[in-house]
């Protein structure tokens, strides 16, 4: 665990989201062929959703303890 | 031109990624994913790609990362972010790229020159219309299911940021 902010981690999310419509784009222009960039498109509506409730709940996060530290989340452990 | 193009999008996409994973300040950090975010979209137009370009300003550089910059500015943490001195994660990483390079070298070396095929697309599956056609004949399920995951995601935003259950 190198980043222990967690707007930073869905960040990096976002990041390798990208990295993977660009492929799909990059794929799907080569062989002429449509799905791909389709798939880029759904992709992107997943990930909005993701990120609308991954950001409410950091908000909720730092509501009750203050702190978007992601090490002091550990109460599930065993 | 296309080529200079090209390399001068990728490296500005690459040093705008690299700077936002290194990055001390949360701030610049989700600043230099939107310039990461709008190169992306300039690799798009490269490809022919217009709807994908576009929707990719639209809803990446202009919803999620203002979204992002909303709670960040909401949250107001004025301390840096301090990474851990973990060293043993830091070399398992390197480690793991590393073999994931070998695995993308190795499948580049093992291409003769003949076997490169270029395909005769012509690269008009990028624009509004044929992708509008696409979708609404063939992906209209997953369209409309889509919109009911929006909405799902709506309600799940709402109900979870609300201060008073």
């Amino acid at each position: 665990m190198l980043r222990k902010n967690a707007i930073v981690i869905l960040g990096c999310v976002e990041l390798m989201l990208n990295s993977v419509n660009l492929l799909l784009a990059a794929f799907s222009a080569y062989k002429g062929n449509g799905d791909g960039q389709l798939l880029v498109f759904f992709i992107m509506v997943v990930a909005a959703a993701e990120v609308a409730v991954g950001l409410a709940i950091i908000a909720m996060l730092y509501r009750n303890t203050r702190s978007v530290d992601v090490s002091i989340f550990n109460k599930l452990r065993g | 031109m296309d080529q200079f193009l090209f390399f001068l999008v990728a490296f500005l996409a690459v040093a705008s990624a690299v700077y936002f994973v290194f990055a001390r300040n949360p701030l610049y950090a989700i600043l230099s994913l939107i310039v990461t975010m709008f190169s992306i979209a300039g690799m798009y137009i490269l490809l022919n790609a217009q709807f994908l370009a576009i929707i990719q300003i639209i809803v990446y550089a202009g919803a999620i990362m203002v979204l992002f910059l909303y709670i960040l500015m909401m949250l107001n943490l004025n301390k840096q972010d301090e990474s851990k001195k973990n060293n043993t994660l830091k070399f398992v990483g390197v480690f793991t790229a590393g073999l994931l390079l070998i695995g993308v070298l190795g499948v580049f070396r093992g291409v003769q020159q003949n076997q490169i095929v270029v395909d005769n697309a012509d690269g008009s599956i990028g624009l509004t219309k044929n992708l509008g056609r696409l979708l609404f004949n063939e992906y209209v399920l997953p369209f409309e299911l889509a919109s009911i995951l929006i909405l799902a995601g709506i309600v799940g935003a709402v109900l979870i940021g609300k201060k008073d259950l």
